[in-house]
Parts: structure tokens; sequence; C-alpha cells
């Protein structure tokens, strides 16, 4: 639960109040972008020694890697296509952690929204196409967000661990939804893989023009800078920083705990399940087991690379959705097992939260105080 | 009674056999978990350790052709694991329960990653202990059918209870994790404790592992483990710390989840998802029921991260 603890050692050991020079003023900045970077060159390393245990050359590892990403405006599209959900995932463990709270559960958020999503959908097959996905939108919003209330209440109302709590409500999640799927909403028409109805094709929300990039990405990005400017430029993101930081101070000036903690919890719950509702939306076109992609797990990884940002969300995002996207040219050009991506995913989070015990100690930026 | 059709008491004879089966990875990874947290620390990654325990034992048990070395290699395994995650947690300001997420992340990664060419081949598998040689009856037969590694675990309970009251070892675990102050000032090394304690949890985790690939299932694939780790974790928590309980939680769990099969080879087969997912729910259900906002948990260790 000490996440944001960087924060008050970061102010002491950085800016001293005697000469207000460039690294006083930017040496935070500065760190918050080298630590995290040089934990990224780290991870990439190590992976590249991995790979050349099994005989791979780990400069082609890295070619096709830039390849496979942003080599092309292909892999370009294909990259910010997968960091559309990551950006929404990673919000979901961003938001609590202000509070202090390490929610996991982004996952079965996801899930929970795409199920929401898709009932409301094949619940009004009269309704114009715009109304339908506005529903949808908000089913997916209520849906997520309820989910990870549901966590944070336990937290709150029962001192139930939310970690944990939050990871069991993803299997719970995805119990739920395999049996609706190959139950009460099943088509009969999806022999191989139990699936829902089609939303129909007329209620797909569609790619940006001029890109196959799906409109998710701009669902991404606005609940991304929404919540930056909740966070850092409301009186409401002001309190629920304080709580982060100090709750007793916060119970002395009188903040109500309890429902900043159940108000970030649904928006965080919420932007997953928007995640969930845009890939019914714009890649599935229904709701089956292959919603459970992992995307939710990769999120809580951007999360904490962008040191819970939600702007540094948004890079970061576009970057490990990056590695993922390299993985297909990974697997046919250096015949890598797909899990490649998981293992460097699992390097990059080892050597960030390593990277934590850096903070203010490094030479040159501790300003000559 | 001999032609096997037993009707409805499949269900309860098979929920019993699945709670000798099915609970022995919980057993294993709770017992393990316990250790870790006695000492103040917690290792969410041993979902991670799971797999990996499950992927190495499957392979070496293939490679050497014996399940005994498979086993001990899931343990070795474990115990890096173990190792790594008491190294990370040592650098100042690293939250433990995060570089959990990270190596559960980076365990099921790399096991998925070495464990491709193993999906196909079989590998030799553990014995059973045939216990239901007097009866008749199939079902009672596989019901009985118990591992060696189940009757290891049982007996590590106690063995366990046990240590932590009793050896020096055990007051060492406990002074660790009940306050780390008290156990530099008697002159030892918590970082050093902790980093044994979470070795031997993960080793205790490798071992739960390699009974999924080499026993019950029986196989290696990707969907092989789906949250046991972290349940086993969750469970720790209802079990109080105390080994003994958590040998009967991990019955319990085990049982619950045997529910699901057990219902499907009657015939019930329309809430199978959701007995399946009974353990999470009865973990959940657990922590609501005996979790309080007022104060913290009887039995937890001061140093947790999780009780602080």
């Amino acid at each position: 639960m000490t996440t944001g603890s960087a924060d008050p050692v970061e102010a002491v050991g950085v800016a001293p109040a005697a000469d207000p020079g460039f690294l006083q003023r930017y040496g935070a900045t500065i760190e918050y972008i080298l630590i995290p970077g040089a934990a990224l060159v780290g991870a990439l390393a190590t992976f590249g020694l991995f790979v050349a245990l099994f005989g791979k050359n780990p400069l082609d590892l890295y070619f096709y890697m830039y390849q496979g990403a942003f080599g092309t405006w292909f892999s370009w599209q294909n990259t910010l296509t997968r960091a559309a959900p990551l950006i929404l995932t990673a919000l979901c463990t961003a938001l609590p952690a202000q509070l202090g709270m390490v929610i996991i559960g982004g996952e079965g958020a996801l899930l929970i929204g795409a199920l929401s999503a898709t009932s409301v959908a094949l619940a009004m097959p009269w309704a114009s196409p715009l109304v339908v996905q506005t529903a949808m939108v908000c089913a997916g919003v209520i849906g997520g967000g309820l989910w990870i209330t549901l966590a944070g209440a336990l937290r709150q109302y029962r001192g139930v661990n939310e970690t944990i709590s939050s990871l069991l409500l993803v299997y719970i999640g995805l119990a739920v939804l395999n049996h609706l799927v190959e139950g009460a909403m099943r088509d009969p028409a999806s022999l191989n893989k139990p699936s829902t109805r089609e939303i129909g094709a007329a209620n797909m929300i569609g790619s940006i023009p001029g890109t196959d990039v799906h409109w998710g990405l701009a669902f991404g990005l606005v609940a991304a800078f929404a919540s930056y400017i909740l966070i850092y430029h409301t009186v409401f993101g002001f309190s629920a920083r304080v709580a982060g930081g100090n709750i007793r101070a916060a119970k002395i000036v009188g903040l109500g705990i309890n429902k900043l903690i159940l108000i970030i919890c649904f928006l965080a719950g919420g932007a997953a399940g928007i995640a969930g509702m845009v890939e019914v939306a714009a890649v599935q076109g229904r709701t089956n087991a292959n919603l459970a992609a992992g995307y939710g797990f990769t999120g809580i990884l951007v999360a904490f690379l962008a040191r819970h940002n939600p702007l540094a969300i948004i890079p970061v995002a576009i970057l490990l959705g990056g590695i993922s996207a390299s993985g297909g040219l990974l697997q046919r050009r250096l015949g890598l097992p797909d899990a490649s991506v998981l293992v460097l995913q699992g390097i990059i989070f080892v050597f960030v939260l390593a990277s934590d015990a850096l903070y203010g100690r490094i030479g040159f930026l501790k300003g000559k105080s | 009674m001999a032609d096997g059709s037993l009707g409805l008491w499949t269900v309860p004879l098979a929920v019993f056999g699945g709670a000798i089966r099915v609970s022995t990875p919980f057993l294993f990874v709770s017992l393990g978990e316990c250790i870790t947290e006695r000492s103040g620390r917690i290792n969410l990654g041993l979902e991670g350790t799971l797999v990996m325990g499950a992927m190495s034992a499957y392979g070496i048990s293939y490679l050497s052709g014996s399940p005994w070395l498979g086993v001990l290699a899931a343990g070795i395994t474990g115990a890096m694991l173990g190792a790594l995650h008491a190294g990370i947690c040592s650098l100042p300001r690293v939250n433990d329960i995060a570089v959990g997420i990270a190596l559960m992340l980076f365990g099921t990664g790399l096991a998925f990653y070495l464990g491709k060419p193993l999906i196909e081949p079989t590998a030799a598998r553990l014995p059973a202990i045939d216990f239901g040689w007097w009866s008749d009856v199939p079902q009672v037969r596989a019901a009985l059918r118990i591992n060696v590694l189940f009757l290891i675990g049982i007996a590590l309970a106690p063995l366990l209870y046990w240590a932590f009251k009793t050896t020096r070892w055990g007051l060492l675990i406990r002074t660790a994790g009940e306050s780390s102050d008290a156990a530099r000032a008697m002159g030892y090394s918590v970082l050093a404790i902790r980093l044994r304690a979470t070795m031997v949890g993960g080793f205790l985790s490798g071992i739960g592992g390699s009974f999924l690939s080499l026993f019950y299932p029986g196989s290696w694939n990707e969907g092989l483990s789906s949250g046991q780790g972290i349940t086993a974790v969750a469970l720790v928590i209802f079990a109080r710390w105390d080994p003994m309980l958590c040998l009967w939680a991990s019955l319990a769990f085990g049982g619950a989840a045997a529910l699901g099969p057990a219902l499907q080879s009657v015939g019930v087969t329309s809430g199978y998802h959701l007995f399946n997912a009974a353990p999470y729910i009865l973990t959940l259900a657990i922590m609501i029921i005996t979790c309080s906002p007022k104060r913290t948990l009887t039995g937890a260790p001061a140093e947790l991260s999780i009780t602080r």
C-alpha cells in the first residue's frame, strides 16, 4: 500500500530550498523519466540475453520488435489498436492507486463491462445505432464500475484486502461470462466457440477515418485526459491524493473517505468496462471467451510503469501495445513462442519495481545540496 | 452396487475424492505462503511459482523419466523464484505486493515460453497408493487412490505447527514477522530470515505445482492453473496463519473445486462454470465474513503489509 511513497522522499532529496537551478526545478521530472527508461532498457537487455540463450540473435530480436511495433504504418495501426484497451485498463489500476489501493482486477471489469454492453445492445434491436452505442457505453461503465466498486466497498466496509478480492473477482467474472455465453445468452449458431449473438454490423463503432484504428483509442485518450484533470486539477482529485498520502490527515480535515473510495473505484472499473465495450463494439462484435486476452493484466504493468500518472499512461500503453503487436512478427521470423511477449512484460515489470529503489539516489540529480 | 451405478451418491464421493486430490496444490501453496507471511512478507507471485513448478516438474520428469526428480526440480525452481522475490523486496521502498504481481506475470510467461515443447509429449507421472483395495466399487477405489505428496502435505501441517511453536527457527520467523526491530535487536538480519522464509515458501509452492502436472490433472498445458495459487494466498488469511487451519481449509477448497466436475459426471451441466468458480466465491465469502475494518485479524503477523 506504499506505492506513492516515493514522492515525499523525493521532495526532500531532490528539491532543497536554496539555489533554484535547473536540476532543482526539473530534477524530479528527469528522474521520473530517466529511472523507468533505464529500467526498460535493462529489461530489454535481459530479454535479449534470455533469447540469446536459445540461440537467437538479440539484434534480430530488437529489429523485429521495432518493425512489428513501429516500423510501418501497418504496425503503428496494430500498436495503437492494442494500446486503446491498455490505456483504459491501466486507469483501472492507476486511479485507485491515488488512494493507496492496489487494484489488479481490471480484467474482470473488462469482461463484465463487455457482457453488460452486449446484453444492452441485444436487448434493444429496434433502436438506432447511436442510441445503442450510447447505451453500450453506459452499460459498460456501470457493469465494470460496479464490479470494482464491490472490491472497494469490501475493503472499506469489511476490511477485505482489495488486491486479493479484485483478483478473485477476475476469476468469478470469467465464470459468469462463460456461464452466460454457454447458457442463457448463447447463439445456437456458434458451435465451436460458444458466443452470444452478434450486436449487428450497424452498431459497430468502426474505425477512425483514414486508419484501421478503431474509435476505442479516442475513448482511451479522452478517459486518460479526463482522469488527469480529475486527479490533478479538481478539488475531488486533491482530496483523493490527500487521502492516499495520509489517511489520518484526510480524516482530520473531514474528507469522506468512504465516498472517495467508492467513486474512484467506480470510475476505475468504468474505464476497464469501456475497454470491454470497445472490444465488443469494435473488434469482436459479440461476447465470448476471446475477450479474456489479458489486456487487464498488461494494464496493471502499464499503470505501474507510468507511476499511476494518467497522462504518462498514454505513451506507456502505446509502448506495451507495440510490444504485444510485435509478438506475431517475432513468432513468424524468429520462431519465438507467443509467450515471449509475456516473458518480456514480466521482466519489464520486475525491473521497473526494482528501480523504485533508485529514486533520490542518483548522484548528479541531488542538486549538489 | 458393484456395477458402478451409485446414482447421486457419486457426487459426495467425487467431492470427497476431489477434496483429497484437488486440495494438494492448495495445501502446499498455503503452507509455503504461511511460512513466508509469518516472516512478515506476502508473496502474491505464488501463482507464477505454481505454474513454473508444474512446467519444470513435467519437463524434468519427461527428460529423466523420474517423476521424483521432477518434483525436486519444481521445488528448486520455486525456491529460486522465491529468492528473486525476496531479493527485490529487500531493496528500499519496494512494495512486496507489487513485486508479487510482477512475478505472477513473469512466472506464468516464462512457464508458457519454456513449456511450449512440452504440451505434446507424455511424462512419467507420480505413482499413487491404492487405499481402496477393500472396495469393489470403482468410484470408491478412484477416490481413494491417494498420492504420496498429499500424505507428505498432511504430515507437513502439524510439523510446521510444532516448528512455529517450539523450534528456534520457528521463533525467529515469528519474531521477524511480529517486530523486525525485535529481531534486529537480537542480532539477526530480518532480510536474511525473510529471504529464507520466502525461498522455503517458493519451494513448497513449486512442489504444489508439480502435483498439478504430474498427478492431477496430470499433463502440462497453459490452462493448468487457474488461480489456485492466488486462492491459496487468500486461504492463508482465512486460516489465520495457522498451518493446521491451512490443512482443513485446503481440504474444504479441494472439495469445493471438485463440485463442478462431480456434478457434471451425474449430468448436471447447466451451472458448470459457476460451480468451477466455487473456490473463488467461497474464498471471497469467507474473507467477507471473517475480516473486519475495525480490528486487525487475530493471529496476523504485525509486519505484514496487507494487515498494517
